[in-house]
């Protein structure tokens, strides 16, 4: 079920909207949009879909119209052109045309939003400001401060509920955020880089409770980020954004194998490929091994064979003719726990970080199996193949 | 502009007369009320109150000592007199001047419209219109309250008005996101991020009316100004001084307890 369907959008700031928009149906880039009317182009032509429970993200650098993009959505932004439909309930109400009575209803029923700079009032305790947005909905004080410390023992701040938001860290700061947002009990959140504004250590710390929190609550979450980690990581969906235009929308795995333009290859060449690939998009697939009397060789130097029937199951796996024993791992299983010396069986969803350190622990390449049977290997060669980022340029050449 | 200030006086002349009879009847009956009470009630009262706002022993005793010496001075009917004027003239640029300031906030061509007049009205000598007051209000404590009104306003005006365009955009969107009524985004944003500049204002305010005291006594308003004119005629130094001194005292307390405990912020 789609929570949010954008179509053609575009945002124009200034006073000369009419003109800028047939500016850029001629083509005209923001820059001539500028000198000509004044206006600044925020979103060009962005459509883009957002399934209900999914976290998207929308990438980019600054003023590539990322957030820009996030603030139509609650209509914060002015939408020039185009249609924005974000579920409520049964339906779906258009933002660039609802009225403003039913504009507040989204805004206190079905989206709110967690801000870069926190934006807590500093006059409200932080009791208060979790339940600041329930204020907005019209409920009573006991009621609404009633909810609201639910929303802190959640965010586990209770104890801090009659501080004031300059008695906190940034980290904690965002967690009231966080929790003012929640309490509205909305689907859709909206998150402006939300976490740009701490520390490596609290960001990481703070994105795993998001994740957590997501995954729990089941909201559908638009995140803002200007880095590509931080997407990655987070994101079920991921559209990069430059000059005011989506220019890629996928899956992460799909970004950082199929970067569309040199921009985006900019970006992914920095990232760390070890929590986005899976061992699909890694491995040699076995028509590519070589075959040695009906077995298939896995590597040469030390005579690593495995054989297979006629369904594909592996059935024995050697090493200089000595048999070796066969394991069966799924994820979360504890790879140190692993026998060494084991060739061991997984999944080609398996993630590039457990495969490596299968690898480092049994000392052995990775089987892959799909339905039982073995559909390629994850050797060394795969391995520094990803970590040098060939993976892509490969493909791309 | 005379001909304007003549068809004035001949057309609206009962519009006034009623503004200048109620506002006298409130300033001398809110006299009469404090003056039903012994002194030390008064006393009593703003040492609680400075006690209240500031939990500090050295400012109660000051209060206390302050106050004690007016009375001693004999000022003390003087004393509520000027208090009552420079509280109706606060209450009322407040009454006029915070709606003023919002406003102008929101209204940019407002705000430009409205700086020239306000420097004029706190730049122009205050005796230019003293007379037109005199003339339309006719004698007594009407004409000297409207004038300090007029000089004092700017301060809530301005002080608002800055307080109000000085709320981080942030705090704005998250009012809006979350679906505040822009009433709701105004008293529930808007005024309490911009608290202390509005406090401040209606701090100068006072101090500002304060000030006014004594031209206001030259149109017949009562209170300490009159000692001060009274000497002034007389050439006699040393009541000058002791009604001075009596405005001193007045304008110290009402600063001190005024002020935000804690801020060193001048008022």
């Amino acid at each position: 079920m789609t929570a949010v369907t954008i179509r053609n959008l575009d945002v124009v700031f200034g006073g000369n909207v009419a003109q800028s928009l047939q500016l850029l149906d001629k083509g005209k880039t923001r820059q001539e949009i500028i000198d000509d009317t004044g206006d600044v182009v925020g979103v060009h032509d962005a459509s883009i879909e957002v399934q209900q429970g999914e976290i998207c993200v929308l990438m980019g650098l600054s003023g590539s119209g990322k957030s820009s993009l996030l603030r139509a959505v609650n209509s914060l932004n002015p939408i020039s052109r185009g249609e924005l439909l974000v579920r409520d309930g049964d339906q779906m109400v258009d933002m660039a045309s609802c009225d403003a009575t039913t504009l507040r209803h989204m805004r206190t029923h079905r989206v709110s939003m967690v801000f870069q700079k926190f934006a807590l009032m500093p006059w409200l305790s932080v009791l208060d400001n979790v339940a600041f947005g329930l204020e907005m909905q019209g409920l009573g004080k006991t009621e609404r401060r009633a909810q609201a410390m639910e929303k802190l023992e959640m965010v586990g701040l209770a104890e801090w509920k009659d501080k004031y938001p300059h008695e906190l860290s940034g980290g904690m700061q965002q967690r009231v955020g966080l929790a003012r947002a929640f309490a509205m009990d909305s689907d859709i959140l909206l998150m402006d880089e939300p976490f740009s504004a701490l520390d490596p250590l609290i960001r990481s710390q703070l994105q795993d409770e998001l994740i957590e929190l997501q995954q729990r609550l089941n909201k559908t979450i638009l995140f803002v980020s200007h880095d590509l980690d931080e997407a990655l990581k987070i994101g079920t969906n991921i559209a990069i954004m430059e000059s005011a235009r989506i220019i890629q929308h996928g899956k992460p795995e799909d970004i950082v194998l199929n970067p569309a333009t040199a921009y985006v290859e900019d970006f992914v060449a920095h990232t760390n490929p070890l929590n986005v690939l899976r061992g699909r998009s890694l491995m040699t697939d076995i028509s590519q091994l070589e075959q040695l009397d009906q077995m298939l060789v896995l590597n040469r130097n030390e005579n690593t064979c495995v054989s297979t029937n006629d369904a594909g199951q592996v059935v024995a796996a050697s090493r200089q003719g000595q048999p070796l024993p066969l394991h069966h791992w799924n994820e979360g299983d504890e790879v140190d726990a692993l026998p060494e010396d084991t060739l061991v069986m997984a999944t080609p969803e398996i993630s590039m970080r457990d495969a490596i350190g299968i690898r480092y622990r049994t000392g052995q390449p990775v089987l892959l199996n799909e339905s039982d049977s073995l559909v390629g290997v994850l050797s060394d060669k795969d391995f520094y193949h990803a970590l040098l980022g060939k993976h892509f340029s490969a493909s791309a050449a | 502009m005379e001909s304007f200030v003549d068809w004035l006086t001949f057309n609206a002349a009962g519009f006034f007369d009623a503004i200048s009879v109620s506002l006298e009847w409130v300033i001398l009956s809110m006299v009469e009320i404090f003056q039903w009470f012994p002194p030390f009630v008064p006393m009593a009262l703003t040492a609680a109150i400075a006690w209240a706002l500031h939990r500090s022993i050295p400012l109660v005793i000051f209060v206390v000592a302050a106050l004690l010496l007016i009375l001693n001075l004999g000022y003390w009917q003087e004393m509520l007199e000027t208090f009552v004027l420079v509280l109706t003239a606060t209450a009322l640029s407040i009454m006029f001047g915070i709606p003023i300031g919002i406003l102008a906030a929101h209204k940019p061509w407002l705000y430009t419209v409205l700086r020239p007049i306000l420097d004029l009205m706190q730049t122009i000598p205050t005796f230019v219109y003293l007379i037109p007051t005199l003339v339309l209000f006719g004698l007594g404590v009407v004409p000297g309250l409207i004038s300090t009104i007029i000089f004092a306003i700017a301060a809530p005006i301005r002080l608002t008005y800055l307080g109000i365009s000085k709320v981080p955009e942030e705090l704005i969107e998250a009012g809006k996101a979350f679906g505040a009524t822009p009433f709701k985004l105004l008293y529930k944003v808007e005024l309490p991020a911009a608290m202390p500049n509005i406090m401040a204002g209606i701090t100068q305010c006072i101090m500002l009316s304060l000030s006014m005291v004594v031209i206001a006594a030259l149109v017949g308003a009562d209170g300490l100004g009159k000692p001060v004119i009274r000497a002034l005629n007389t050439v006699n130094i040393s009541q000058g001084f002791e009604a001075g001194l009596a405005i001193v005292l007045v304008a110290i307390i009402l600063d001190r307890i005024c002020k935000k405990p804690g801020s060193s912020q001048e008022g």
